[in-house]
């Protein structure tokens, strides 16, 4: 859309959305009863609100209307009165009453996650989610998979600009599913407006939540708490399906779960750790140590040329598997499995020009991450 | 009174130069803790505020003196002097009240206990208890043991009350008119405030050499060290006003009737003192 | 509550106040910059005040509009998200703590002293010590923009632990200019509560009292009893940063949450803080604009309190979404709605003034009756979101950032211009223009509403807040409201002429420059000389 359209479109949708308030100009309606239930709320108090809006500016614009100077009002001396108000005291207390009731409920259902059927573990990472799919032994992070160059603007944006990523959650419907919500750093907060949950994720603690979604559908959200540089740039993406087409997914990602832990024990070669690595580099590490690991010095050190990371394996072995405490850098030992450890850490021993010919096994990995 | 209404004091460069003076000790301060190098600027910021103090308390003292002053003024210097305590106690709420939401609410939800008792899904091991000597993360380092409340902080805390009594004697004797009495109950307090002040140093040596408990310590560290600490600091600065009233008091200021400095400090050694109960039953007993 | 002009005259325009020996005068007023610099008279302060707020407004607002620039379209074209960040932190520090606070301080200082028939402050020195803090705090403030890592990036909220463990190491510096704020704010408060309590015009009693000092007085009580509650919980930061202590780290057995609790508890008064003195200011303007008595003039004192006391009570509602308990969500969620009562009280209250009165219209009413309307919109968003369940929705989207900015900005700055407007005869002798001030008020309230009404949709379709690019779908609303945001910040630049034409020169104004206008300060001329009511007048209440 040209930028001259735009308040043209806009005024136009003003003018429609007067009369049937549009889907994207309000809350969506959801497809679970708690945002069903939500959205009913917060319609009921909107239009509460108008109506004591329409009273209240409705009289005063009468009085400024009728008791003009200009049209020579003489102003009248009374300045109090109990019983009136008593009125318009105990009236809003009523109306408040009246909202306080259902919202009461609602938030009592929103808070039972008891019964669930299935429990996902959330971690909010700066920028990424990561999902864990309880006694399932699955897990895998979802990463934002909008290329840079369309938020650049060299290239045009698609449709799921900034909404959408390489591995979405994926949920059955009809199923009470419990969430886990926590955070290996800052506070994150996952939210997914169709399925009306929001959720701070708090490091060190866990909040639960839960969702019982009715549709099959791909429902987007985003990180809704300042987490830092990427904030902007955190989305959720969920895709619910079929029982049934759960069921299947989830046992297709078990077996490539196990298979992944068979690797562990065998020898790796080089060009498939190398390949391995950049593509966990490029999708964990690439945003704060940045693609072609310059870094963004002070805050985040350049790995490219890092001669400390060239000489010393060990250490830098460590720094990858414990983090750095009281700093930004996480420990990737619970987050990524041996293979991928091992292979991060080979590819950026050999890349931009590192070149020290180090291979590290996931079996040494493993070593590490267990005792 | 020599004139004809309330007095308003003429210019005065004292709150300029005392604005730069906390500019200057706090740009100090930040530079020393961010770059760790500028001692130099916090002690000529701190000298600063010091010398402005001295001088803007002298032309009060020299007003008083003068009488400019009248009774309006004085309930003036009252309600500012009972105000700022009020701030203070709001001050020391908020580390109270962080204290009372960790034993309360933190600590047993990291152990598994109450609403979001799912939390110990992270700790395995942790076990709720207070004081703290295990923290949840292992890597944290950990207290090995507490002080037992009945040894130094009881020692302490006699210490305080006692000299909440001899400053209130002091203020009796200066009422009365009988001033080498109050000097000589003064200088008593002064000396159980520089007793505490020594004991509750010897406290923070034996945390750091024998008990393990140093501000890395968890959050029993934390608490421990903020509430003592800024204790320690309110009873030396309510030490350092002891003292000059005590001066002041042996050079002959101060009427029997009107003596608002003496009785300010009076007022902000017993906050002092109140604080110091708050915390011997929350930080030590229970 | 007209009271009686004072028997005898109540000025005296010498210089001099005492002259016992020793101690230099008046008589020797200083001239040029020292007169300003070393100043102790409440009305020098106040204006020192308002520069500073007026000039700090317009450097937040410049925040905002790079804020706003970067937001006109999708994608990243200005600034860094880094620099966003920043910017977005710096423009809700600035507004909050250098622009609206300050204004009001600086409003307290001119209008209390006449108000209440008092020679000045209670503590002049300390008065002028309590302005000097704050240039020498929003210096330092500022020059964490300037320092390698940057400025804080973590909101004007600063949530642990991205402000203690992730942050720049400039938040050291970002704390400490915060205490000296902080340091400004409670001395500032404790002066006014002196002078209020004690500085009265014999037989002012304090339901006699003008509703901008009352509201000031009560202000000024939640400024000394939140403050340190601030500073308490930057302290807990720094010694997390830098002394290793744990308050915020779970792994030590902190919480990150004991954070928000403690800024809330802060917080949330401190929002009140903003729009009390405001409510005086327009309680003033109704009633001199209708000419007729305020309505309810005790029930506004009552409901000024209430509201105070339940802000202390209220904090968690910032924190629907953090994992309260349940039985914490509902006693945040019934205190908070509570608080539309007293809220709906003033507004009743203000609209039966008008009625039956005899109405004009000029600019200081304009802008109070678009505080009235707009602040109740604000309001009336500000109860959807004390819902909790609905807030699951609402919660750090840019139906927040609607809220906040109908109560902020046609809320306390569009008081906060009334106010301006209404004194300015008192404060120059001359009346602003009328004709600019005209144009000023319809351009802002045509702004304000183009910049922020469009952000409760932005919001409400899902846009988070904080956020340097968006998805498409968001474009529309961000478009117009960046369109707004410019429109209303140029049109700020007529409030700047119309008050350095008002300063020069202008049509004359009597002491009492409104017709309707009932208060103490109208009986001294205009403009009020330097010393006013060094002999208290006699204050005769007519009663109510
Ligand atoms: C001047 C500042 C100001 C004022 C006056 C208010 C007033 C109110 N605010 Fe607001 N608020 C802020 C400034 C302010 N707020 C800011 C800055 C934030 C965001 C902070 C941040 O996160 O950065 C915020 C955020 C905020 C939140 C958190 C939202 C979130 O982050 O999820 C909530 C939730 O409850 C809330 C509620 C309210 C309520 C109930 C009022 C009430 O006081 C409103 C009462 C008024 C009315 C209701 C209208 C008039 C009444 C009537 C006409 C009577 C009849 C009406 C009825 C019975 C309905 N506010
Ligand atoms: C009293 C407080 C106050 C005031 C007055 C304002 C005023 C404005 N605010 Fe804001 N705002 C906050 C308090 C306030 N704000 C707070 C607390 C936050 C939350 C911060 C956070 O998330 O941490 C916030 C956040 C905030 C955001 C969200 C940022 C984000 O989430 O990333 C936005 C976005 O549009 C915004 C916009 C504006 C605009 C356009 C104005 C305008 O009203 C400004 C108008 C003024 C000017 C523009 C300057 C004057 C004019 C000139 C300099 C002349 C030159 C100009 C031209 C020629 C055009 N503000
Ligand atoms: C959230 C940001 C972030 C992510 C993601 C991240 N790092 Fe880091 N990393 C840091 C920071 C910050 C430091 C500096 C820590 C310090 O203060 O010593 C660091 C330090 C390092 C160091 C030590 C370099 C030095 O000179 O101190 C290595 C090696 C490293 N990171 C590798 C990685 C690898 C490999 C990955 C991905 C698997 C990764 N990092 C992901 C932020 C990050
Ligand atoms: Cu993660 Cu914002
Ligand atoms: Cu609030």
């Amino acid at each position: 859309m040209r930028l001259w359209q735009r308040p043209l479109v806009f005024g136009a949708g003003l003018l429609s959305s007067a009369a049937c308030f549009a889907q994207s100009w309000n809350m969506p309606i959801g497809v679970t009863n708690v945002s069903r239930e939500i959205h009913g709320l917060h319609m009921t108090i909107f239009w509460i609100c108008v109506v004591i809006g329409v009273l209240v500016f409705g009289a005063m614009f009468y009085s400024l209307f009728r008791y003009r100077q200009s049209r020579g009002a003489k102003a009248a001396h009374f300045h109090e009165n109990t019983k009136i108000e008593i009125l318009w005291t105990v009236i809003p207390v009523l109306i408040l009453v009246g909202m306080a009731i259902p919202a009461t409920a609602t938030l009592k259902n929103m808070y039972d996650a008891s019964d669930a059927e299935l429990d996902v573990m959330i971690t909010g990472q700066q920028w990424r989610w990561r999902y864990e799919y309880l006694g399932e032994n699955v897990a895998f992070n979802s990463n934002l998979s909008t290329p840079r160059s369309q938020i650049g603007g060299e290239e045009d944006r698609g449709e799921h600009y900034l909404l959408e990523v390489d591995e979405p959650l994926v949920l059955p419907i009809n199923r009470k599913i419990r969430f886990l919500m926590t955070s290996d750093d800052v506070i994150h907060s996952w939210w997914v407006p169709d399925l009306a949950v929001k959720q701070d994720t708090i490091p060190g603690f866990i909040n639960e939540n839960w969702v019982k979604i009715n549709e099959p559908g791909i429902y987007r959200g985003q990180c809704a708490e300042l987490c830092g540089l990427d904030h902007g740039f955190m989305p959720v993406v969920v895709q619910a399906m079929e029982e049934n087409a759960f069921d299947d997914w989830l046992a297709e990602r078990k077996k490539v779960a196990e298979q992944e832990a068979q690797g562990v024990g065998r020898e790796w070669e080089m060009d498939e750790l190398m390949a391995r690595g950049e593509s966990v580099y490029q999708s964990i590490c690439a945003s704060c140590h940045q693609p072609e690991g310059q870094g963004s010095p002070p805050a985040f050190p350049s790995l490219a040329g890092n001669q400390q990371l060239i000489n010393d394996l060990d250490w830098h072995l460590d720094k990858v598997i414990n983090g750095v405490s009281g700093a930004a850098m996480p420990a990737f030992r619970n987050t990524l499995n041996p293979v991928e450890i091992a292979a991060v850490v080979t590819y950026t021993q050999n890349a931009w020009g590192n070149e020290t010919e180090e291979i590290v096994q996931p079996a040494r990995v493993a070593d590490q991450v267990e005792p | 009174m020599s004139s004809t209404g309330y007095y308003v004091p003429p210019t005065s460069r004292w709150p300029i130069l005392g604005s730069l003076a906390i500019g200057l000790m706090m740009a100090g301060l930040g530079a020393q803790l961010v770059y760790g190098s500028a001692t130099l600027l916090i002690v000529i910021g701190a000298l600063s505020i010091i010398a402005v103090m001295t001088f803007w308390f002298r032309d009060v003292i020299s007003e008083s003196h003068l009488g400019l002053y009248d009774s309006q003024m004085d309930r003036s210097f009252r309600w500012g002097m009972g105000w700022f305590i009020f701030s203070e106690v709001m001050f020391f709420a908020a580390f109270f009240g962080a204290l009372f939401y960790v034993r309360m609410f933190a600590i047993p939800w990291l152990g598994g206990e109450g609403a979001k008792g799912v939390s110990a899904l992270l700790w395995p091991n942790f076990i709720a208890e207070w004081p703290l000597l295990n923290p949840p993360d292992t890597s944290v380092p950990s207290p090995e043991q507490v002080f037992s409340p009945w040894q130094l902080p009881l020692v302490n805390t006699l210490l305080l009350v006692t000299s909440s009594i001899t400053l209130t004697i002091s203020h009796e004797a200066l009422k009365t008119g009988n001033r080498s009495l109050c000097r000589n109950w003064l200088a008593g307090t002064v000396l159980l405030g520089c007793c505490f002040i020594f004991i509750q140093g010897v406290e923070y040596y034996e945390a750091y050499q024998h008990y393990g408990i140093t501000l890395e310590a968890g959050i029993f560290g934390s608490t421990f060290f903020i509430l003592t600490g800024f204790h320690g600091v309110h009873v030396i600065i309510g030490t350092l006003i002891l003292i000059v009233m005590l001066a002041r008091v042996m050079r002959g200021h101060f009427e029997d009737s009107q003596h608002f400095a003496f009785e300010a400090s009076c007022w902000y050694w017993h906050f002092v003192d109140v604080v110091w109960l708050g915390l011997f039953i929350f930080v030590y007993v229970v | 509550m007209a009271p009686k002009i004072p028997q005898q005259s109540p000025l005296q325009h010498s210089d001099t106040v005492a002259t016992a020996g020793g101690i230099p005068q008046h008589a020797a007023h200083p001239t040029g910059w020292r007169r300003w610099v070393l100043t102790t008279n409440h009305k020098e302060i106040g204006t020192l005040y308002l520069i500073f707020s007026l000039t700090m407004f317009f450097v937040g607002g410049i925040f905002a509009l790079v804020v706003r620039a970067e937001l006109f379209q999708p994608g990243l074209q200005l600034v860094e998200p880094e620099f966003f960040n920043q910017m977005t932190t710096m423009h809700g520090l600035i507004m909050v703590f250098a622009a609206v606070m300050p204004a009001f301080t600086g409003l307290a200082n001119w209008m209390i002293p006449l108000q209440i028939g008092a020679p000045d402050m209670a503590l002049p020195r300390l008065n002028n010590f309590s302005f000097w803090l704050l240039p020498v705090s929003f210096t330092l403030l500022l020059s964490t923009l300037l320092m390698p890592g940057g400025g804080p990036n973590f909101g004007w909220t600063f949530y642990a632990p991205l402000s203690t463990t992730y942050a720049p190491s400039s938040t050291t510096f970002f704390i400490l200019a915060l205490h000296i704020a902080g340091i400004s704010s409670i001395l500032g408060a404790i002066n006014i509560i002196a002078t209020i309590l004690n500085m009265r015009a014999p037989g002012m009693r304090l339901m006699d009292m003008p509703l901008f000092v009352w509201t000031w007085l009560i202000t000024a009580f939640l400024l000394i009893a939140v403050m340190p509650v601030l500073a308490g919980v930057i302290t807990m930061m720094l010694m997390d940063i830098n002394f290793g202590t744990s308050f915020f780290d779970a792994g030590g057995g902190g919480d990150p949450v004991l954070f928000q609790h403690l800024f809330w508890f802060f917080g949330h008064p401190e929002v009140y803080i903003m729009i009390l003195p405001a409510f005086g200011i327009v309680s003033a303007i109704i009633p001199t604009f209708a000419r007729k008595p305020l309505f309810g003039y005790a029930s506004m004192v009552y409901a000024t309190a209430a509201i105070a006391l339940l802000s202390f009570l209220v904090w968690a509602h910032h924190m629907f979404v953090v994992g309260l308990p349940l039985v914490a969500e509902l006693f945040f969620m019934y205190s908070t709605m509570l608080i539309a009562v007293p809220t709906g009280v003033k507004i009743f209250n203000w609209v039966t003034t008008l009625f039956r009165g005899s109405i004009s219209f000029e600019s200081p009413m304009l802008f109070a009756l678009a505080f009235v309307v707009l602040f109740t919109i604000g309001g009336f968003s500000g109860l959807m979101l004390a819902i909790s369940p609905a807030d699951f929705q609402y919660h750090d989207t840019y139906f927040v950032v609607a809220h906040f900015h109908y109560v902020l900005v046609p809320g306390a700055i569009f008081a906060i211009m009334a106010g301006v407007y209404y004194w300015l005869p008192k404060w120059t002798g001359h009346y602003p223009n009328e004709t600019l001030a005209k144009w000023h008020f319809w351009f802002s309230v045509i702004g304000v509403n183009l910049t922020f009404f469009p952000m409760h949709f932005a919001g409400l379709a899902g846009m988070p807040r904080r956020i340097p690019d968006y998805a498409l779908q968001f474009a529309d609303f961000n478009f117009v409201s960046s369109i707004g945001a410019f429109f209303f910040g140029a049109s700020q630049l007529l409030f700047v002429l119309v008050i350095v034409l008002c300063v020069r020169g202008g049509k004359k104004a009597p002491a009492k420059a409104w017709e309707g206008a009932v208060d103490l300060e109208w009986t001294v001329p205009s403009p009020a000389p330097l010393h006013t009511f060094e002999t208290p007048p006699v204050f005769q209440s007519t009663d109510k």
